[in-house]
């Protein structure tokens, strides 16, 4: 019985108050004047000292985006961007080489993580969670970095990753997400300053939960981090991702880019909880995120998994997918969207089968309060090698108030006739009688909305590691105050 | 004791309920029978709280407490549970957890110390063998796929544990065979105390058979028409409501 079990206290949590993040770190930065020119470029990647065939990949990368424009099919509505007014590249001041140990890590930078929950100390201690933290656009602690090497396993910021590893990012970088691939991908992969790596080698299963948290500190500064995880045959690795980012009056703009690649019979689980700044209760401010996720099951019987939590920024723009090329390769994504005051969300997967015997399940809860705008888009491609494969998508949504919306854009295409896909999309309200029952009962109203929305999300929550769970129940609590009554 | 004083109740703009005066002293189970569309159901969700319905006059007192100045789960906390015609279905939402949700805010509201998931759990067990309810029962969704016989078994499971002092039940009885409206009419006996009012809202005399109650109302039209012991419940059944407004005549 779940009742019965008694969860231990996570060390972090995002969920304290209305938006506890929302604070801002004074610390010295060295910031790039805003604007974006080859030169920019030049001078991020000799900062970083990076090799040759990186800085032409950022340079190539620049001149497809200035041939691209900005999508427009999204359900999204925001003024246009000024891509010359960001500052591309921000880093906390430090001396010497970078920090060898928290030690040498600026004590603001640790009471930073701290407010925000993530006392990387304890974390040392605390059950197993590594933490690759970046502040800004720089890495500034690796935790557990020893023990992943004993089995193996290489977790460190990607920076670091081109310098120690150029072998591994030479052959994966931009081979799931090429550099032509989308407008935000496009600038990412010219201006990305850092972000995670990881490599599972062969037959190695992770010995823990790898974590990185972001956050966006500096004003006026584009946050562009670029992961990329490897998991080799038979590996296995689980990786948790949390974002949060100070209030501000003015929009900030966040474009990641995440690359999977699972290998013969290896296992990706990609866990998220967003968070990033969503605005305030007029709209003002918050967080574009414009982000390219995708996995690609390179190998036979390989399995990626996407879970995410999305509760903050302004403006979500996602779209976590899997390529399902190996053959019984199966590819899952479960989603928690809410979208409250004026935020908007477009978000969903896709689901592209090629491999023999593939599975997909697709599993999306949008929740829309206040004037939230959110829309599923999901696409289900079987191509014509796909023999066999299958796919089962189940898209509800939850509305609470009646000035939000939930709009749902299932696109499908199937070219093997040996195929088989089931979708299923619900859409109900917060019902009067359903908030009656639980305050007759006693709870009151605000429990009783909690209670609604947390078994609504059920089925996801259920696929999100335990400590994530607990605060993913939390973030919802504490984003819906006030959105009922 | 429940004290209700001309209370006059509308929704959209209609008038339901004209004028109902009704005392339950304490320790008393009342019956409240009338036709359909007779105002039985308003009557008891107004006395829980439902805010569908517009209390044009009058006053409804519960041990001294002004319970229209209450909200649904202040009522509850000062004792008031309705066990539900039609109980709803909260997918996801495992149906203790909702109880001891309850519970415990009741118990909060009433300076009590929360009771933890293994007491909880021992309670929980009791009662729920008592009611013939299996364990798997508990830990599905809150009436999600019950049987309309499940579900109105769930809501006296629910009385049991939560205790409350006025107990109002609407229509209990629709929905459940000979066998199962027995276990509900012993659950419903068991919970006769002298600190407890049971107010039971019926179409039927049938109920009335296994829970035997000390008076009966009859509600016609938004008022109380005629109230007497166990026997007018069999008249009724006998006789029909248009002998009632016969008796008294029209409206």
């Amino acid at each position: 019985m779940s009742e019965a079990v008694k969860l231990k206290p996570t060390p972090r949590s995002f969920a304290a108050t209305q938006y506890a993040a929302g604070f801002v770190t004074e610390i010295e930065q060295e910031t790039l004047p805003p604007g974006l020119n080859e030169d920019v470029i030049r001078r991020i990647s000799a900062m970083k000292g990076e090799p040759e065939w990186l800085l032409d990949w950022r340079l190539e990368a620049y001149r497809h985006w200035r041939t691209k424009r900005e999508p427009r099919w999204s359900m999204v509505r925001y003024p246009p961007i000024d891509y010359q007014a960001i500052s591309y590249y921000s880093t906390p001041r430090r001396k010497g080489d970078g920090p060898k140990s928290l030690d040498e890590v600026d004590p603001k930078l640790l009471e930073t993580y701290e407010k925000l929950g993530i006392p990387l100390r304890e974390q040392e201690m605390l059950a197993g969670v590594a933490v690759d933290a970046v502040f800004d656009s720089v890495s500034v602690a690796t935790t557990f970095k020893e023990k992943l090497k004993e089995a193996g396993v290489i977790f460190c910021s990607i920076s670091e990753a081109v310098r120690d590893h150029p072998d591994l990012v030479r052959q994966y970088l931009g081979s799931v997400v090429p550099i032509t691939d989308n407008f935000y991908a496009a600038l990412n992969s010219a201006v990305f300053t850092d972000g995670s790596f990881v490599y599972v080698p062969k037959g190695v299963r992770c010995p823990m939960e790898l974590s990185t948290y972001f956050r966006i500190n500096a004003s006026n500064t584009g946050q562009f981090e670029r992961t990329l995880i490897i998991a080799d045959d038979d590996a296995y690795v689980s990786y948790l991702e949390g974002c949060t980012a100070p209030s501000r009056d003015e929009n900030q703009l966040h474009a990641a880019v995440v690359e999977l690649i699972a290998l013969n019979h290896a296992r990706i689980k990609y866990s998220t909880v967003q968070n990033w700044y969503p605005g305030d209760e007029n709209g003002v401010g918050g967080i574009y995120n414009f982000v390219t996720k995708r996995g690609d099951c390179r190998g036979v019987g390989a399995k990626i998994s996407w879970t995410q939590v999305e509760t903050g920024s302004a403006i979500t723009w996602k779209y976590p997918s899997c390529i399902l090329r190996g053959d019984d390769s199966v590819g899952e994504f479960y989603s928690v969207a809410l979208t409250k005051n004026y935020q908007q969300a477009d978000t969903g997967t896709k689901m592209v089968h090629l491999g023999r015997n593939t599975h997909s399940t697709i599993v999306s809860k949008g929740i829309s309060a206040g004037h939230g705008c959110q829309s599923y888009r999901g696409l289900v491609r079987m191509a014509k090698s796909a023999e066999n494969a299958r796919n089962h998508s189940q898209c509800d949504s939850l509305l609470i108030g009646d000035r939000c919306s939930a709009h749902t854009f299932p696109y499908v295409e199937i070219k093997n006739p040996t195929a088989t896909m089931e979708h299923e999309a619900s859409t109900s309200k917060i019902g009067e009688d359903q908030l009656f029952y639980c305050r007759q009962r006693g709870i009151p109203e605000e429990d009783a909305v909690n209670l609604i929305v947390n078994g609504f999300c059920k089925d996801v929550f259920n696929e999100l590691p335990m400590e994530f769970a607990v605060e993913a129940n939390r973030l919802l609590a504490v984003s819906l105050e006030g959105a009922v009554g | 004791m429940l004290k209700i004083e001309n209370l006059h109740v509308a929704a959209d703009g209609k008038e339901i309920l004209s004028g109902i005066d009704l005392e339950i002293p304490l320790g008393e189970v009342h019956a409240i029978m009338g036709p359909n569309g007779s105002g039985k159901s308003t009557l008891a969700n107004v006395i829980a709280g439902r805010e569908d319905y517009t209390v044009v006059e009058g006053s409804v007192r519960w041990r001294g407490d002004d319970l229209l100045a209450m909200t649904a789960e202040e009522r509850a906390w000062a004792g008031v549970f309705l066990a539900f015609q039609y109980p709803i279905e909260i997918p996801g939402v495992n149906n203790v957890y909702l109880l001891k949700a309850g519970l415990n805010a009741k118990r909060r509201a009433q300076g009590l110390t929360e009771l933890d998931a293994m007491d909880f759990m021992a309670l929980v067990r009791e009662q729920a063998s008592r009611i013939g309810l299996e364990e798997d029962f508990l830990a599905r969704g809150v009436n999600e796929g019950f049987s309309g016989g499940e579900k109105k078994r769930n809501e006296i499971f629910q009385m049991t544990v939560l205790e409350p002092s006025l107990a109002i039940l609407d229509e209990t009885d629709s929905g459940l065979d000979i066998d199962a409206l027995r276990v509900v009419a012993e659950g419903v006996n068991r919970l006769r105390d002298p600190e407890r009012s049971i107010v039971m809202v019926t179409h039927y005399q049938r109920l009335l058979d296994h829970i035997v109650p000390d008076v009966v109302h009859v509600l016609i039209d938004g008022r109380i028409r005629m109230s007497g012991d166990k026997t007018l419940a069999h008249e009724l059944e006998e006789r029909g409501y248009d002998w009632v407004k016969a008796e008294v005549g029209g409206a």
